[in-house]
Order: structure tokens, then sequence, then C-alpha cells
């Protein structure tokens, strides 16, 4: 078993009102010094085998799919070491 | 003709939705998510609601519902889809229209009596109306602002895309204060407020939203424009 890690992010020009809700919680709490917060999502995919090109290239297609809607959100894919 | 409403597990407005098309006029045909069917129907409504929870993100799930591989392919055929809020989302995802919708730029759930400028009478869906006609309909959504880059925003501008615009101030942070836009060819209509609550004055902030549900006549040719 691998295990692929999908991160998807808004992208930079769309405005993150959770992440701004975020940041405005963080100085009340006594965070200071934190200019700026977005937030996204990470998925976790269990992969039955090796972690093939052909796996990673539909992990991709999946990202693109469904993981992330491409209009707002940027997506990475990486494998992560033995869980 | 024969309207189709979609219910998808977390539909809220279906029933209002098809109550709305019989009083426009036209036959309500109930359609279920899972079935992979259009019974024949003229045109189609995706209502609002949380279909599937809005899990992942708002119509992202309901998308890859075997109904909705029936919708986008009548669709790219011509067939007239109307989707009001959650359905709205659905098509976006669906990328049957530009942009996405996302949550309020004020983080809060906004509902409200909407005036609303109707700006495109071109299509299946806002023919009975005048161009610049100002309607007031009923506004409810806490993931209602659309946004699309630059360049996609231009374009549908220059192509007389946007179909409606809020009016009285912008209740969710869309860009341009755009409502509502269509596809190229017309016959597919995305509008985040709810016209299917505006068609009886016992229940609405009046009956402006019922041209929505007059105009599929009008567009066949078969009836004249009844909204001024």
């Amino acid at each position: 078993m691998a295990r692929v890690v999908v991160d998807v992010m808004p992208k930079p020009e769309i405005l993150d009102p959770q992440g701004k809700a975020v940041q405005g919680a963080l100085p009340r709490l006594g965070f200071t010094g934190i200019s700026d917060v977005r937030q996204g999502k990470r998925f976790e995919l269990e992969v039955e085998g090796d972690v093939t090109d052909e796996v990673l290239a539909d992990v991709h297609r999946a990202a693109e799919t469904l993981l992330s809607n491409p209009v707002i959100e940027n997506f990475t894919v990486r494998v992560e070491a033995d869980a | 003709m024969k309207v189709g409403v979609v219910t998808f597990p977390g539909s809220l407005d279906d029933v209002d939705a098809q109550r709305a098309v019989r009083i426009g006029g036209n036959e309500a045909v109930a359609l279920w998510h899972g079935d992979a069917d259009l019974q024949g129907v003229d045109a189609v409504v995706l209502p609002g609601g949380f279909s599937y929870g809005d899990y992942l993100r708002c119509g992202a799930i309901s998308r890859f519902s075997p109904v909705m591989g029936e919708v986008v392919a009548a669709a790219g055929a011509g067939l007239p889809v109307l989707g009001i809020c959650n359905g709205f989302q659905i098509l976006c995802e669906s990328h049957l229209l530009p942009g996405a919708l996302i949550r309020n730029d004020h983080r809060k759930f906004a509902c409200r009596d909407q005036r609303l400028r109707i700006e495109d009478t071109t299509t299946a869906w806002t023919s009975s109306y005048v161009a610049g006609s100002e309607v007031t309909v009923v506004l409810k959504n806490g993931e209602g602002a659309f946004v699309a880059d630059e360049a996609t925003l231009d374009q549908i501008e220059a192509e007389g895309r946007v179909v409606a615009r809020y009016l009285g101030g912008n209740p969710n942070g869309s860009l341009r204060d755009i409502a509502g836009v269509r596809n190229e060819a017309g016959n597919v209509v995305g509008l985040m407020p709810h016209p299917e609550h505006a068609v009886e004055t016992l229940t609405g902030p009046g009956t402006d939203g019922l041209g929505f549900f007059t105009s599929l006549a009008v567009w066949a040719g078969v009836a004249e424009r009844t909204f001024a």
C-alpha cells in the first residue's frame, strides 16, 4: 500500500472567504504577525500495489475531474513515504 | 411543453419548481438523479438545495449522477436547461456554463427579496421578459458568489451572456454583479436567485419570477412576450 496525497488550493486570484475568517480569528487569540491565510483541502488516496506512472496519471485525472475544480482551484499530487 | 425537474438527494426546491412550471403553463415531470432517463421532456430544471450535502464542492458530486450524463448530452443538442441556485452550481461544475460559485464574500447566508435586471431576453428561459426589465425575486444562498477569470468575464460580457444582474447592492460578492449567465446557444441558463419562489403573491414577493417559466413557449415561437 502506498499513499498519494492531493493538495487542492484556491487559485491566488480567487477570494478565499474561509481563509479570511481564519485570518480574522488568529489575532483575537493572540497569534500575531500572520499577514494572510488561505485554506485548502488535502486528500489522502491509499493506492493498491505500486505507484506507477500510470497510477499517478490516473490520480492526476481524478484530481482534475473530481477532487478540484480547475476554474477556481490548483492542485498538486505527490507520493508520501511509507504510511 | 413537458418540463422535467430533477430531484437529487438534498434538493429542497424541486416541488416549488414543479409548481412554478405548472403555473407557467407547462407540464411538470419529476426526474430522479439516479435514473439515466429524461422521460422525453422538452426542457429540464435543476432546482435549488444542497445536493449530496454540498460535499467536496457545491454541485461537484451531482455533476456525475446518472441523470446529469443525459442532461449534459441533451443540452449539447439544444435542450433548454435552467439551473437555479444549486442547479447553477451543478451547471458550472458540469462545464455547461463558465465560471464557478464560491462562498459569499461576507461569509453569511443571504436571504432576502432581491431586485434584478433581466439583461438578455434571447434565452429559452427569459424570452418572456423585455430586455432591461427590473424584477424582484427571492435570493437565498451561502455560496452564491459568481467568479471567473477576467478574460472569461470580458468574453461573456462581450457576447451578451449575462442574463441577469443584481440591483440594489451585491448580495454575495459576485463579480460584476452577475446573478445569471447563459451558454453560447442560449438554451442553458444558470441563475443564483429563485424565480420559482416568486410566482404567486400568497407566498412570494410578487409574481416577477413567472417569466422564467412562461418563456419556453415564447422561445419556441408559440406565445407572445407577457412581461414588460
